[in-house]
């Protein structure tokens, strides 16, 4: 039998095609779901929460903290609460009841107008940072103008600086993602679930179908049924590209700084990881439920250890060792450097060489996992 | 019982020699050889189980041999299973075309593996040859069972093979059918196509030139239908008239009868040892009007005694 035939390929190709387009359940699949969970992740993550429960603990009702909390409320991201004591405060804190407490520290009057710039402590519930980002900077731009009105008139516009100081002190979780690098990131997420997961049932189903056995009793060789099944979902992955860059830019605002050519080649070469990923577990299965369960294996470690939900950077050696790993640590990365950042090739090569890495071993290995035997 | 030894002269299809093939602790094909000369139609009997499906797979380079090797159409089974896969059809037991395409599409798509010249030439032939034709934009998986088995054949001989393994290709299908199957199998069988047909019908191994006999993933029987039958050396006496059905019931177990079973009028008592036989049939009491004749022995009486023997085993 000859090498790779371009004619066998193109058989496979045209036969996956017909019956991907007569699969409802695939373009739901690659149409639908991205938009849901764009929609969904995007708005979850990146939304700008208002009438956040703030609790406010003062030992004094003068004017100045009429003024603060006026300033606060006017803000429309804070509902106020007041509470009688810190206890009370930091329980109502700790249970989520509320999540920002103010503290205006005793003598706050008195220091403002003598010129010491009391400090104000704000505590705020950073377990869920993109919730709060918003109003935490709100509550720092407030400091020069809140008290603007009632101040003596020696001491408004004085350069010297403002009249309180603001105190952010936040717990739980110190370390904060900013809201724009979700979506960029959603990207990479995407693409992941629809590929991996299609591919994985690509051989499984002619295998539980009884196909498999026809397909093999005919001369036609791995590669070509691995390129053939592959090329028609590197296709339906760029649809799914294209539907979730217009919805980023178009809903989302998310900026276009860099070039969009050099994300899609870079995404195609990030779609490959997947679907050599899928094809072999495809080939190893049996049956499609195992296959399934292999694709959310990889998934979660995808998602986890990524840099999509928690910050690389905070992970221990260990998990960034395996972050490294795939690619979607990569593809995250890359995204958000040439949307955000508009970084060039120079600057993403060192996350898209890895990348090849993995294609490469992926497709040797999906090939080398590939029988063209029943045994 | 011997295998019959095929002349030297005609050049042999399928040529294997001690075939072994085991999953796990389950050994499924335990020392098989075959001989089958080009161009007949061999009926490949045997009861469920008893290897023909992995023979035949092993055949068409599906499944690696354990141990033994031999030839197909003169190449290597082991190291040539991709050239071979070039000359032999295979219809699975299952059907294993494409359901959400139609019958024109499968047909193209396996002509397109094959590399064959001028695609759709060579399916618009086949759907005629086949009277496929009127059911060309059908979806595979809306075909009727005798219609699904016409187009995987059909799918099968496209390429023109040498060599045409059948693995069950009537089961289910209904009695027009079958007959109009084995009138396409004949003729290709004309044009000199080998053709290794496994199948649980008496009446179509009847129609093969050689039929030969699996257990226990042996071959142990091999020739035409009356040579096996006349090898079989088996005695059998048809009872007639009124009250049969009792009469076979006593038979059932008696020393000497096999089996005992009624065909619609008669009953059949088919046993090895005719003295014993006859003494069993005599001794048994029988309503009036019961008329014993020996009458000759027939292939499925010779399946059925066979398979009892597998099963003692």
């Amino acid at each position: 039998m000859t090498g790779f035939s371009f004619r066998r390929f193109l058989a496979v190709l045209w036969k996956e095609t017909l019956q991907m387009r007569r699969d409802p359940a695939t373009i739901a699949l690659v149409v639908t779901i991205p938009l849901i969970q764009l929609f969904l992740f995007g708005y979850a993550l990146n939304s700008n929460p208002h009438h956040l429960p703030t609790g406010v603990l003062t030992a004094e009702h003068t004017r100045y903290t009429r003024d603060l909390e006026a300033a606060l409320i006017n803000t429309g991201y804070f509902d106020l609460h007041d509470f009688a004591s810190e206890k009370e405060a930091d329980d109502a804190l700790a249970r989520g009841d509320v999540l920002f407490v103010m503290n205006i520290p005793p003598g706050f009057t008195r220091d403002v107008d003598a010129g010491q710039q009391p400090s104000i402590l704000m505590d705020a519930d950073a377990t869920d940072p993109t919730a709060i980002a918003q109003a935490t900077a709100a509550v720092v731009a407030l400091n020069g103008t809140a008290l603007q009105r009632d101040l003596p008139i020696g001491m408004q516009n004085q350069p010297a600086g403002s009249p309180f100081q603001v105190t952010l002190h936040a717990r739980y979780n110190p370390s904060a993602i900013t809201a724009l690098n979700v979506v960029p990131g959603l990207i990479g997420v995407i693409l992941s679930f629809s590929t991996l997961v299609i591919t994985a049932l690509s051989m499984t189903r002619e295998r539980e179908a009884g196909t498999m056995e026809n397909l093999l009793s005919m001369p036609v060789r791995p590669l070509e049924v691995m390129m053939g099944k592959i090329t028609p979902y590197v296709g339906l992955g760029y649809i799914q590209v294209f539907l979730v860059l217009a919805v980023a830019v178009s809903v989302f605002g998310v900026p276009v700084n860099g070039s969009i050519p050099l994300l899609l080649a870079v995404l195609g070469l990030f779609i490959a990881c997947n679907l050599a990923l899928g094809f072999t577990f495809s080939t190893i299965s049996r049956t499609q439920m195992q296959a399934q369960q292999l694709a959310q294996f990889a998934l979660l470690p995808s998602m986890m250890l990524s840099g999509f939900i928690y910050p690389f950077a905070g992970m221990p050696l260990w998990a960034r060792t395996i972050g490294e790993m795939l690619p979607m640590t990569h593809i995250i990365r890359i995204c958000r450097a040439i949307l955000l950042k508009g970084n060039g090739f120079a600057d993403i090569a060192p996350d898209v060489w890895p990348m090849a890495v993995f294609a490469v071993v992926a497709t040797a290995v999906a090939i080398l996992s590939y029988r063209d035997t029943l045994d | 019982m011997s295998a019959l030894a095929i002349p030297l002269a005609i050049p042999l299809a399928i040529d294997v020699h001690g075939l072994r093939k085991s999953f796990g602790k389950r050994d499924v094909v335990t020392g098989l050889d075959l001989q089958v000369p080009q161009g007949e139609i061999c009926g490949f009997l045997g009861g469920n189980g008893s290897g023909k499906t992995t023979t035949i797979r092993m055949l068409c380079g599906l499944m690696k041999p354990d141990a033994g090797g031999g030839t197909c159409l003169g190449m290597d089974v082991i190291k040539d299973s991709a050239d071979i896969r070039l000359q032999v059809g295979y219809m699975t037991q299952r059907f294993s075309f494409y359901g959400d395409l139609t019958v024109k599409e499968n047909l193209e798509f396996v002509a397109r593996l094959y590399q064959l010249p001028d695609t759709r030439a060579v399916v618009r032939d086949t759907l005629d040859r086949m009277s496929l034709a009127d059911r060309a934009d059908q979806m595979a998986q809306n075909l009727s069972g005798g219609w699904k088995q016409r187009m995987a054949l059909a799918a099968c001989v496209m390429h023109r093979p040498k060599l045409l393994l059948l693995d069950e290709p009537t089961a289910g299908v209904d009695a027009k059918a079958r007959r109009e199957f084995w009138d396409l199998i004949n003729d290709m069988a004309s044009e000199g196509m080998t053709v290794l047909v496994s199948t649980h019908y008496m009446d179509e191994a009847e129609r093969c030139k050689r039929v030969v006999y699996l257990s226990g993933g042996k071959l142990i029987v091999q020739g035409t239908a009356e040579e096996v039958v006349r090898n079989a050396h088996l005695v059998v006496f048809e009872l007639t008239g009124a009250g049969i059905d009792k009469v076979s019931k006593s038979l059932r177990g008696a020393p000497g009868v096999e089996s005992a079973t009624i065909f619609g009028q008669a009953l059949r008592v088919v046993g090895l040892d005719r003295p014993a036989l006859l003494t069993a049939i005599e001794g048994t009491e029988k309503p009036d009007g019961i008329a014993v004749e020996e009458v000759q022995a027939r292939l499925d009486d010779v399946f059925i005694h066979l398979l009892r023997d597998q099963d003692i085993v």
